[in-house]
């Protein structure tokens, strides 16, 4: 946990200029970490919530808690933040009594002070924190307060301002002097730059433009940003590249089903390299294969950054979410000492993973190096971001079971395949930090190319979400990595919980549906996670008040809970299915349960929002492309979800307040690809086994059907 | 680009201003870059996405591809704008009370768009509403929120 090493109080908090400023490594992606982080402190102290400030997060100065990923943030960042204002509510509140003469049972703590019961003497809370003992350790014990009935609230951090158009984004920041770039996106990562027109080189110098070249690296800087743009097509149409052997084309399932892979026992969560690969079963009575494409983050804002050098130091201004990693890989590829290079997180667009905002830094920084003393505010275009951001591997689950005689599975054979999820710069083997940024592969460097190593952690990666909740008698799991596949891969908001969420819980409505039995039942006789069983029951509850669906539509159901140890969510979709194919959402109803919550309009919005995202990945995303690089380029030859086909939500949580506060930020998509997949089958009598369910994959299992 | 550069005049939140940048730069550019007016953002540049909407004669349209000179003779309203008419000021209440935003990225052009439909007496219905708004993504999820705000607004207006 964070408070390992951060382990004082003021690690975590202070008073600056009679205001209480929290620190935290985790940054806001629009997911609301500073206003939970906020309320924590506010519900704490029992300080006013607009007293309260999020210190922002820069190296060298803010805490390192690695990436904001994993739907981690509330759990490490929170509950440390909890622990410090907690260990300071403690001494604040004895330091009062020394001061006002009296008992601590004769002080109330209340409105952002501490009030003698008997003279109504008052100390401000603020006050007494600024004396706060810098060598206080936080108290790993000391209680939560108990804050029933009197809920902060507060709107979300810069919502004011997001819809008054002045919220601040790294795309909007301005500098003296400062130059605006575009990168030449090259067809593949790793192509080589032949030649580029010279003559197009000397008329933009002419023009006051400059152009950066680092081996097959190529870029465009210049003061006026629209000039940059059509500079930048332009050098792209005068540029000649050799892409080799170019990327390979086909279908990515049976490419992955041919490679030879490296695969692994599952046991509790954990791959285990000591333990055999568990065997499939023998004449297993249900075997299906579940395929998820390549996918992007397909961010709303293109990549960017803003970065200076100066006598031998970079700084970046960024939108990525792990600044230390990035740091430290950015130096180990400049050779720059790690003090010499400060980055701070200045907002992006939502990002939903590792998109491009770790190359459009480094890329920043080239173009930095390049120009020193001058700011330069680098930006993707749509077709650079959608052309080179990592994409989320390409899946294949293939997924067997055993039934008793009560038709309960009674044994599991699982096999989840794909390439790495683990594609943030990082420091690791053969300089794994820098192999992961893009453009090291074009650069003159020696960086080695980067080959992933299997993620051993628990519930990680691949096999996130692939050991069922579902107690089964017999659970052989197995997670085989396949690299090498034709685009580079890295982190997507769930990592491998979606396309395994979707086998299980399509074999388990499938099971159900054999068994004649309502499928929330089905999975209840499987459960023996009373949690579970109660978001469960309380779904069905919400469905018998809102009684069938209409007939021509069709109800899924589908739960999870997100790594078997965060937010459990159980969701229901009732949909249509139009004579063209096409997915129509009408209602998703979701309950969860998320144990103690900091911020309950938050967690709600998180929640809608996966479900819009699942549904987007289930009913119309994948990236093609060809042997000359990606065809998904735009939002034309990327489709995703628009406001036409987005569904009424209704959000239930239910929980205990004695319960620690679980993630959520990813709990409800893999649930919802899972229950779009039942409620086609309830609609259509259709199984669809491989996304995006889109009209043509509809129509297509219609004729086979 | 280039040297000789004629000046354009244009009309912004209610004001004349004079703009130098080539007229061949589409107007979210100018607003951004030569007005500072930031809030009107660049999501693709190829009027896709919705994010740069402004409201041109009170009409709600995409700015990231069309040329500013194609604006000279038009009233342009920008998201800053809006919170000097009570419509504007509705809308981005109504937005604020239904929290309708996550990472704010596409609100600035929502709150545009659902003014120029508040402003044309809209229908309130949320199916009408939904196909309204789809030129606009949402990549968060916002859009229940986006939609509850919308409602809000332009159900008062019957």
């Amino acid at each position: 946990m964070s408070i390992d090493s951060y382990p004082l109080v003021a690690d975590w908090l202070g008073v600056e200029n009679g205001r209480l400023v929290l620190q935290t490594g985790k940054v806001d992606l629009g997911q609301r970490i500073s206003t939970a982080l906020i309320r924590i402190a506010a519900q704490e102290l029992s300080v006013p919530a607009s007293s309260v400030d999020v210190a922002s997060v820069r190296t060298g100065k803010s805490l390192d808690e690695g990436i904001t990923s994993g739907s981690n943030s509330i759990q490490q960042s929170g509950a440390a933040q909890r622990l410090a204002c907690a260990t300071a509510r403690e001494w604040v509140i004895a330091r009062a009594a020394d001061q006002l003469k009296a008992q601590a049972n004769a002080l109330i703590l209340e409105d952002g002070n501490i009030t003698h019961r008997a003279t109504n003497e008052q100390i401000a809370v603020l006050d007494l924190l600024s004396e706060l003992p810098a060598n206080l350790a936080i108290d790993p014990a000391a209680p939560a307060r108990d804050v029933s009935g009197s809920v902060v609230d507060m709107p979300p951090r810069g919502l004011d301002a997001m819809v008054r158009g002045r919220f601040v984004y790294v795309h909007d920041l301005e500098r003296p002097g400062m130059l605006h770039a575009r990168i030449i996106c090259p067809p593949k990562t790793d192509a080589v730059l032949k030649e580029v027109d010279p003559d197009i080189i000397a008329r933009l110098s002419e023009k006051g433009m400059s152009v950066v070249r680092d081996g097959s690296f190529l870029a465009v800087a210049g003061p006026e940003e629209w000039s940059v743009v059509r500079a930048a097509t332009a050098m792209g149409n005068a540029c000649t590249w050799d892409i080799g052997a170019g990327l390979q084309t086909g279908d990515v399932f049976k490419m992955m089903a041919d490679k030879e892979a490296q695969r692994f026992a599952v046991l509790q969560g954990k791959p285990d390299p000591a333990a055999d690969v568990p065997s499939q079963l023998d004449a297993p009575q249900y075997s299906e294969v579940f395929e998820r494409p390549y996918t992007l983050h397909g961010a709303l804002a293109p990549s960017a950054a803003l970065a200076t050098y100066s006598d031998g130091k970079l700084e970046i201004l960024t939108h990525s979410q792990g600044i230390y990693f990035l740091r430290d890989s950015i130096a180990d590829s400049l050779g720059l000492a790690p003090a010499n290079v400060v980055l701070e997180h200045v907002p992006g667009s939502g990002c939903y993973g590792h998109n491009a905002a770790d190359d459009a830094a480094f890329e920043a920084a080239l173009i930095a190096q390049a120009h020193p003393d001058t700011p330069i505010l680098l930006k993707y275009s749509r077709t650079d971001e959608h052309g080179r951001e990592p994409v989320s591997t390409a899946m294949a689950v293939r997924i067997e079971a055993r039934k008793n005689d009560a038709a309960e599975i009674s044994e599991l054979w699982m096999e989840t395949r794909g390439d790495t999820h683990r594609g943030r710069p990082r420091a690791g083997a053969n300089r794994a930090g820098p192999a992961r940024l893009a453009a090291n592969a074009a650069r003159d460097c020696d960086v080695p190319r980067f080959v992933p190593e299997p993620n051993m952690n628990r519930h990680a990666g691949l096999h996130r979400n692939l050991d069922p909740i579902y107690a089964f008698s017999n659970k052989r799991l197995v997670k085989a990595l396949v690299p090498d596949l034709p685009l580079r891969p890295s982190a997507l908001r769930c990592l491998g919980a979606p396309a395994n969420v979707l086998a299980i819980e399509s074999m388990m409505d499938e099971c159900a549906c054999d068994a004649g039995v309502d499928p929330i039942s089905y999975r209840l006789r499987h459960l023996e996670d009373s949690r579970a069983a109660a978001v469960l029951g309380k779904l069905h509850d919400i469905l018998t008040m809102a009684g069938a669906c209409t007939e021509e539509a069709g109800r899924g159901i589908a739960y999870a809970q997100y790594k078997n140890e965060m937010t459990r969510v159980a969701v229901a979709v009732d949909l249509t299915v139009s004579d063209t194919g096409a997915v129509v959402l009408n209602h998703v109803r979701l309950v969860a349960d998320a144990g103690r919550v900091v911020d309950p309009d938050g967690l709600a919005a998180q929640l809608e929002g996966g479900v819009l995202q699942g549904a987007s990945w289930a009913l119309h995303e994948q990236v093609v492309w060809g042997r000359d690089g990606r065809e998904s380029l735009d939002w034309d030859s990327y489709p995703v979800l628009r406001f036409d086909n987005v569904p009424t939500i209704d959000v239930t949580i239910i929980g205990s307040d004695q319960e620690v506060s679980l993630g959520a930020g990813e709990a409800s998509p893999g649930p919802t690809v899972a229950a779009i997949a039942n409620g086609i089958f309830a609609a259509t009598g259709l199984r669809l086994r491989r996304l995006p369910f889109d009209a043509d994959a509809v129509l297509k299992a219609a004729l086979q059907a | 680009m280039g040297k000789s550069r004629a000046v354009l005049s244009l009309s912004v939140n209610g004001k004349m201003v004079q703009i130098t940048s080539d007229p061949d730069t589409p107007l979210a550019y100018v607003l951004r870059n030569e007005l500072n007016l930031k809030g009107t953002k660049i999501g693709c540049g190829l009027e896709q996405c919705g994010a740069c909407t402004v409201l041109a004669d009170g009409e709600a349209v995409q700015s990231c591809a069309t040329p500013v000179a194609v604006f000279a003779d038009q009233k342009i309203t920008t998201v800053e704008g809006l919170a000097d008419t009570e419509d504007g000021r509705r809308v981005q209440e109504a937005f604020m009370s239904a929290r309708a935003a996550q990472c704010g990225y596409c609100t600035a052009g929502l709150v545009v768009k659902v003014t120029a439909l508040a402003r044309a007496g809209a229908d309130a219905e949320r199916n009408s509403l939904k196909d309204a708004l789809t030129g606009h993504l949402c990549r968060c999820g916002s859009h229940p929120r986006v939609l509850q705000a919308a409602e809000a607004v332009l159900g008062e207006n019957r």
